[in-house]
């Protein structure tokens, strides 16, 4: 297959991730414009027969880390625009519940430092497995362990910082 | 006895551990209703997670990184010939490093064609400086103070027809401007100026402001940027009529 079709493919997944990573469509797909095109420079440095995957999302992570270190992403401009329309898979018991749970999460979420946010958002959306997490950021395994570790209790403790505050303000 | 760590916990939540290990935890978690909840907790966060970003996967593709694609494709060969080129001479490092640094020009380019849109496309006696009926003087005379060769894209197969254009200042020099309008008295304007040299080609760009929608992009050292308060898909496609005329 064509080498062009098959970057195409990636553009999906590539998207979702940009978007939870940025939390605005708009930059995501900036992000996502700016890692297939510095895809497209350095496809001679590309390996025919290794992950494709992986290698983008490392071209997306330098783009990013580039992005964040020049300020691009000022912490209060994180909108946490998730995806449009209707959610599968979310339970319909308590419709509204669940949906408070979610948005403290996409507000959570955006309260991570960026590396922790990168690690959470690979292994829990993603899925990939914490070896291939650790190529794709270019850290040891270990590092990756303990940044998903420090995301997940962070993102708890955020989550429940906000539902004291829901409930304070239901009252 | 257990021991079982958080790092344990973790990799049971994420599907690490061989089917042994995993018993083990699982044996430890019905002992342990701590531990059980902070699965739980991080079970739900994946859930979560997925649940606030897997509609991303069914949108559709916005348009512009549709056409990135489109334009990169064509111009992959090239890039992949220049990409070797450039390994082979050795200039890797300082290449690369280039690549990444953002071009700082081009960052406020979408922002002052907006600007120069917002100004002059209401005008109704002095929209354009030099009319559409002397465009081979307005080509000339923008072409020398821009001091680069400038093309005049004609839109009428979009339903654009050119009114004429005018000079701007811009922040490091001049910039061009040309006006179009169609039938319904729309307009829309192409921004033009130069860049470093050294700027990289871009696919398009869109931003957003004020009601007035911006298509942007570089290439062969100069910036563009087609405004409009058309729809985006709308304005892509006149976008995309200008790109081919220049390239």
């Amino acid at each position: 297959m064509e080498l062009g079709a098959r970057l195409a493919e990636h553009i999906p997944r590539l998207r979702r991730y940009a978007r939870a990573l940025t939390g605005d469509a708009a930059r995501a797909d900036d992000l996502v414009q700016d890692t297939l095109e510095r895809a497209l420079r350095k496809l001679a440095l590309w390996r025919p027969g290794s992950d494709l995957r992986a290698w983008l999302f490392t071209l997306m992570h330098n783009v990013y880390m580039n992005q964040v270190a020049a300020g691009r992403y000022p912490l209060e401009e994180w909108n946490g625009e998730a995806s449009e329309g209707p959610q599968p898979g979310i339970p319909p018991a308590s419709p509204q519940e669940e949906a408070l749970r979610l948005r403290d999460l996409a507000r959570g979420l955006a309260r991570l430092p960026a590396e922790q946010r990168e690690v959470l958002l690979l292994v829990g959306l993603e899925g990939l497995r914490y070896e291939e997490v650790a190529k794709i950021l270019g850290i040891p395994t270990g590092t990756v362990m303990s940044r998903l570790s420090r995301a997940r209790q962070r993102l708890q403790s955020l989550m429940e910082g906000e539902r004291g505050l829901n409930l304070r303000r239901v009252k | 006895m257990d021991d079982i760590s958080e790092a344990d916990l973790h990799a049971y939540v994420d599907g690490e551990l061989d089917r042994h290990r995993r018993r083990e935890v699982e044996a430890h978690l019905a002992r342990c209703p701590e531990a059980a909840r902070r699965v739980a907790a991080w079970q739900a966060q994946k859930e979560g997670l997925q649940a606030l970003f897997d509609g991303v996967l069914a949108e559709p593709l916005p348009p512009a990184l549709e056409f990135a694609c489109r334009r990169n494709r064509e111009k992959r060969l090239w890039g992949a010939i220049a990409a070797g080129l450039w390994l082979a001479l050795g200039v890797l490092v300082g290449w690369f490093a280039r690549g990444e640094s953002p071009t700082p020009s081009l960052a406020s380019l979408p922002q002052e064609a907006a600007v120069a849109h917002v100004v002059y496309a209401p005008e109704v006696m002095h929209p354009v400086e030099v009319g559409a009926a002397e465009e081979a003087h307005l080509k000339k005379w923008l072409s020398r103070r821009l001091n680069t060769p400038l093309k005049v894209p004609d839109l009428t197969a979009t339903g654009f027809k050119l009114l004429g254009g005018r000079l701007l200042p811009a922040t490091e020099g001049p910039a061009a401007q040309f006006m179009y309008q169609d039938a319904q008295g729309r307009r829309l304007t192409l921004y033009v100026r130069v860049l470093a040299a050294a700027a990289k080609e871009t696919a398009f760009r869109y931003d957003h402001r004020d009601g007035v929608g911006v298509f942007y992009w570089v290439d062969g050292g100069l910036g563009f940027a087609l405004s409009g308060e058309l729809e985006r898909p709308q304005l892509l496609a006149v976008a995309e009529a200008v790109y081919k005329q220049l390239d």
